[in-house]
């Protein structure tokens, strides 16, 4: 299950994957890229700035408390690693930094709204792979 | 820009032909490549062109007919052209552009555009996760949970409702609409009515979406050919004249999680070029047929084309809005949602016939209309057609 759902890794994206699976002894974290040139912040991972078109960057973890900017709860999913998950909700989270992102929500749902905070961890989703997912902030 | 566009481009290239295949759900009973030979065939029958006229083609990215075997089967002596448009459902549309802008250039006559589909392809995400449009979604997003399209999409309604007070009641008529003209209409797959109670009846998929919110897995296939006018003069129908194509692409395009704006598609940036360059107004549109993978997206397409302020999509297709004697009929042959997903080259059919005035749900004087596409993660594309 994990070759199926992690299968597409690209060298581009290297630093996001090895830094979701952590150093030896130590959990995982999320990086994102922010230009050394310019600092804007960019995600997904991509090899070029688009505001200044520099190709040197860090990757950096974001402060890690966003704002739900819109979900969906998904009722039936073709993953096998998801299918028997179902219901879960899926949010996409604006950070501080300017990028989104997207994940689980792995507390209970409550009260959905635009701007709720949330914070962002590394856990293992379902094929047992490291995942950025969303707790209530 | 605009006004060099428009003398260059408006009224250059036209559709001459149209075909398609029945339409069918499940798995068909002949090839994917046989489908489209057939609707290939019915379309440059349909514009009384002979098979060997045609000098440019534009197949589907599916792969399932490419240029070599519209040549080998057709006998095509003398291709000039031929191109795939990889904007997932805005492609049909978009190669209208193509194939305008091929003919402008006089590089060819008469284009041939074919989509088709045996219903055998298996799931609607893994078709996808293999296209080079969804790599960053399969990369970043499948491992998280978000694999079809109706869950990539769902977040972009659920900003609306929340922004708008938009709610899956104002979708059902979207949804009840295509049914109804789906019913009338003797080549489309759905035949049970839909009532807005059916509608919200049926089961979610992915919250706000519902199973009637989505469009159908569907077999057949469906051809254009749009020809030079000055190659055109004496075919067989009534020429149906390119006033204007355009395409738009959204910031960030590789995701709808990073895109800064949800409530806007692609579209909203061409939609107003293509009014300019095809001199005509919103009101002098008679007939539209707009690309509807998700009832929400035909919603904010409405909105995105300037027939209603944003946030305002819900009223516009309430009480019959859209319907056959609506203030703007809309997707007249029961669309992606209720006759058969065919990639919106079936909403290019449609409007051609109904500017034809051969259409089976006519809407009486139809002179002027639009179809628009929609894919991947917001790619938009528009043209108008008519005699303006």
């Amino acid at each position: 299950m994990m070759s199926s759902l992690q299968a597409m890794q690209s060298l581009d994206a290297q630093p996001y994957w090895d830094g979701l699976q952590g150093e030896a002894g130590q959990g995982g974290r999320l990086l994102v890229q922010r230009c050394r040139a310019c600092g804007k912040h960019r995600h997904y991972p991509r090899p070029l700035c688009p505001a200044c078109h520099s190709f040197k960057v860090d990757w950096v973890p974001p402060a890690g408390i966003g704002q739900v900017h819109s979900w969906t709860v998904v009722h039936q999913s073709a993953l096998p690693a998801y299918a028997d998950r179902v219901p879960y909700t899926l949010l996409t989270v604006d950070l501080p930094e300017g990028v989104r992102l997207m994940g689980r929500l792995v507390d209970p749902p409550g009260e959905l709204a635009v701007g709720r905070p949330v914070r962002v961890a590394v856990e293992r989703g379902p094929d047992g792979a490291p995942q950025p997912v969303f707790h209530w902030a | 820009m605009t006004a060099g566009l428009r003398a260059a481009l408006r009224g250059a290239a036209a559709v001459t032909g149209v075909g398609e295949t029945a339409y069918g759900r499940g798995p068909a009973d002949r090839s994917s490549l046989t489908l489209q030979l057939e609707a290939a065939l019915a379309a440059v029958r349909d514009a009384g062109l002979d098979p060997h006229d045609i000098d440019g083609v534009i197949p589907s990215t599916a792969g399932t007919c490419i240029a070599e075997d519209l040549v080998d089967n057709l006998g095509i002596t003398d291709l000039r052209f031929s191109a795939t448009v990889p904007m997932g459902g805005a492609s049909c549309v978009a190669a209208l552009q193509t194939a305008q802008a091929v003919i402008a250039a006089g590089i060819c006559r008469h284009v041939l555009l074919v989509v088709g589909r045996d219903g055998r392809a298996g799931n609607i995400g893994t078709r996808l996760r293999a296209t080079p449009q969804f790599r960053t979604v399969a990369e970043f997003e499948t491992p998280l949970g978000a694999f079809a399209p109706v869950e990539l999409y769902a977040p972009m309604a659920r900003r609306h409702m929340q922004t708008y007070g938009t709610t899956s009641a104002d979708l059902a008529h979207i949804a009840v609409t295509m049914r109804q003209h789906a019913l009338g209409h003797p080549n489309a797959v759905m035949k049970k009515p839909m009532t807005l109670a059916d509608h919200q009846a049926s089961r979610l998929i992915a919250d706000p979406f519902r199973l009637f919110d989505c469009s159908l897995e569907s077999h057949g296939a469906a051809a254009v050919v749009v020809s030079a006018r000055s190659a055109a003069a004496d075919l067989a129908k009534p020429l149906v004249p390119l006033l204007a194509c355009a395409e738009g692409h959204p910031d960030s395009p590789s995701s709808i999680t990073q895109r800064p704006d949800l409530l806007h598609l692609g579209i909203a940036k061409c939609a107003q070029r293509a009014f300019d360059l095809a001199g005509v107004t919103r009101a002098d549109i008679d007939v539209a047929e707009i690309y509807d993978c998700f009832t929400y997206i035909v919603l904010c397409q409405l909105e995105d084309l300037g027939f209603c302020a944003k946030g305002e999509g819900a009223a516009f297709v309430r009480d019959g809005g859209i319907g056959l004697g609506g203030r703007l009929p809309v997707n007249t042959h029961g669309g992606l949602l209720s006759q058969a997903h065919m990639v919106g080259m079936n909403h290019i059919v449609e409007l051609v016939r109904q500017l034809r005035g051969e259409a089976a749900n006519q809407v009486a004087g139809a002179r002027v209309g639009l179809v628009t596409g929609y894919g991947d993660m917001g790619d938009g594309s528009i043209a108008i057609l008519g005699n303006a």
